[in-house]
């Protein structure tokens, strides 16, 4: 109760203050405090590499090396920034109705399995044009209904959505191994246990020039589509309302049920089509390598953009680039291999304590005559 | 004939797997059920299990004394749920997400550190043999029982009577009823949150202590898969009632064991769905004793995850 009167007395006086320099003071606050927060954790990290007997400047320059440095790491580093741009607005859109999904990775997995699965009967002599369309759609559709039932759950049952979504990937993987590693099984591979090649003329290709596939492009092109969904357009700014505050966007007469369905089935849409890229731009068939931890780390970037869907691909790339090099450096220093993991939890643990700062600094403000 | 003994099988191995399975969950869910009494959630004690499981093993190695590592791993817990009640109570801080977070970096940590303990086997807990009467080998082995699990049964009582019957117990939940209330009596109930958060922490540890010291017994990045999470969901199921979460634990125990049972007697034809089974039964079990229109009966009413 305390606490919105407070809010009140603070929002009052900004308005006075002017909308251009509210509106710029808040997006500088929205970067720096992100951006702050990066830091502080690396010199956390910093500290913690020293208790190890590591040098921290080689650490970092070794994943500034690995992840941005050259032409061929840049490439590197975009290629793992592609799914997480999907993986990121899983996670982002709910967040704007208020909801916490972490099951991203269930989607993908799950929406990369079905695209492999429906490849099966066409390969070779299937033609791509109709293959690939009906990967992606398929895979996009798997993904939408997974976390759309997260959504329906969560309307129609109030089954808490955060860790309804979590058992589900747990399901999803189950679902994947059961295929994978009995009827579906390609017997060619004694080895791994993985669905049979879908044959390189379904396979994505590369952007012309660089090393790159084409999931890169969708995924910046989906997530300014869902910026402008999101900001732009009656149902984003019903959802917005809804995320602010159910109650009245009930006495509105919002369908708050639909909207809570639809975004958890275009966050899982985004997801599942993250899946699809993975098999037929990087894998070529579904197996476990599919779980790759995209999906959590898409937590990361989505919580790093302040759930906003067009900082979520400077954040991808950044975070894609620490992926990337992160073999590397950790070839290099003999560290183990959890190491990025670690700087991960840590970025994530020290952002989240961070938001404590917002509305602290009155040069965030724009009140004229404040510093 | 045969196939009844089959099913006996199956049943005894489900009966000793509830024991064995259920203790993890039994005292991560004690911790999580003082957490939410006070008001808050704690989702990270998914990391911190596996954590506490890295630090037990290490420790349990390092000094050859397996109750060593448990208090190590107790102590361990404590930290992460000092850390995430300390953090909770700054302004604008979000529980649920910072749960999320101390889960990615709790089990990161514990894959860093626990590498080089990947290979080397620890000495185990013992076990009480409670099977001596009966000849039967299989018999023998399902009542072969950690003390652990007798441990965390007497913590669920102790906890149940504490809610109902100490100061202590009525201080917790009124802080978790109405925080305006409890602050209104005296107490800080920021402190009251943090000492919560801190003890079930501590108890989660212990849960990981468990599963990295006797069964499955040893340290492996894959040890807990969401048990630390099901817990959660388990004490929202068990309505915040200590005793439910202790007869609810045997149940997911035995839904877990429910794979490696079937196994056991060579039926390996969907081992994965039978594997799922704990998640399965969760997610159903959240389906059927949540409600979306009213608030849950001994719901906390400050926990922001069934506002």
């Amino acid at each position: 109760m305390t606490v919105t009167s407070d809010t009140k007395v603070a929002v009052l006086p900004e308005v006075a203050g002017g909308d251009w320099t509210r509106r710029l003071g808040r997006s500088a606050e929205a970067i720096l405090i992100p951006a702050f927060a990066i830091v502080a954790s690396a010199l956390i990290f910093s500290i913690f590499l020293l208790l190890l007997n590591q040098s921290p400047v080689e650490f970092f320059s070794l994943l500034w090396r690995g992840g941005f440095g050259t032409s061929f790491s840049w490439q590197n580093s975009l290629v793992r920034a592609s799914p997480l741009i999907f993986t990121g607005l899983c996670v982002a859109v709910p967040a704007r109705l208020g909801m916490v999904i972490i099951g991203g990775e269930g989607a993908l997995v799950l929406g990369g399995f079905v695209a492999a699965t429906i490849a099966i009967p066409f390969i070779g002599w299937g033609s791509p044009f109709v293959v690939m369309p009906l990967m992606a759609a398929a895979a996009i559709a798997t993904g939408a209904v997974w976390i759309g039932f997260v959504g329906v759950l969560r309307h129609y049952r109030g089954v808490n959505e955060t860790i309804a979504s979590l058992l589900l990937y747990y399901i999803a993987v189950a679902i994947m191994n059961f295929f994978v590693e009995g009827v579906l099984r390609d017997p060619s591979d004694p080895n791994k246990p993985s669905t049979p090649q879908i044959g390189d003329a379904n396979m994505v290709g590369n952007i012309p020039g660089i090393d790159v596939h084409w999931g890169l492009v969708a995924g910046i092109v989906l997530a300014i589509a869902i910026w402008l969904l999101m900001n732009r357009t009656k149902f984003g700014f019903a959802a917005r309302i809804t995320g602010g505050n159910v109650r009245a966007a009930r006495a509105q007469g919002l369908p708050v049920g639909r909207l809570i369905v639809t975004s958890c089935a275009i966050a899982g849409a985004c997801a599942g089509f993250a899946g699809y890229f993975e098999v037929a731009a990087i894998q070529g068939r579904a197996n476990a390598s599919l779980a790759a931890g995209y999906g959590f780390t898409g937590i990361l970037v989505a919580f790093l953009a302040k759930q906003n869907p067009l900082a979520v691909i400077p954040v991808s790339i950044f975070l894609g680039g620490i992926a990337a090099a992160g073999g590397l450096v950790e070839r290099r220093m003999g560290l183990p291999d959890a190491t990025v993991q670690v700087l991960q939890g840590l970025m994530f643990v020290v952002l989240l304590v961070s938001d404590t700062l917002y509305g602290r600094f009155a040069i965030f403000r724009g009140k004229a005559g404040s510093r | 004939m045969n196939a009844e003994s089959g099913i006996d099988v199956v049943l005894l191995a489900m009966f000793a797997g509830a024991i064995r399975v259920s203790t993890p969950f039994l005292f991560v869910s004690l911790g999580e059920c003082l957490t939410e009494k006070s008001g808050r959630i704690n989702l990270g004690l998914e990391g911190t299990l596996v954590f506490g499981a890295m630090a037990a093993y290490a420790i349990s190695y390092q000094t050859g004394s397996p109750w060593l590592g448990v208090l190590a791993a107790g102590c361990g817990g404590a930290l992460f749920g000092a850390f995430h009640g300390y953090v909770c109570k700054l302004p604008k801080v979000n529980d649920i997400a910072i749960g999320i977070a101390m889960m990615l970096f709790g089990t990161g940590l514990a894959f860093f550190l626990g590498k080089p303990y990947i290979q080397p086997s620890a000495p185990h807990l013992p076990s009480l043999d409670l099977g001596w009467w009966s000849s039967n080998s299989s018999v023998k082995s399902a009542l072969e029982v950690n003390p652990l699990f007798f441990v965390g049964a007497a913590l669920a009582v102790v906890l149940w009577w504490a809610f109902r019957n100490t100061r202590y117990g009525l201080i917790v939940r009124m802080t978790g009823d109405s925080a305006p209330a409890a602050l209104a009596m005296g107490y800080s109930v920021n402190w009251v949150r943090f000492i919560a958060t801190t003890i079930g922490g501590f108890s989660a540890g212990v849960g990981g202590a468990f599963l990295s010291l006797y069964y499955p017994g040893a340290w492996s990045e894959g040890l807990s898969s969401g048990q630390g999470l099901m817990a959660v969901a388990l004490v929202i199921f068990a309505r915040w009632n200590p005793l439910t979460c202790f007869a609810a634990a045997l149940l997911f125990g035995a839904a877990g064991a429910l794979g490696p049972s079937l196994q056991s007697v060579g039926i390996t034809q969907g081992y994965y769905f039978f594997n799922a089974a704990p998640y399965v039964l969760t997610l159903f079990i959240m389906i059927v004793s949540s409600s979306p229109k009213r608030s849950l009966k001994g719901a906390p009413a400050e926990l922001s995850i069934t506002k």
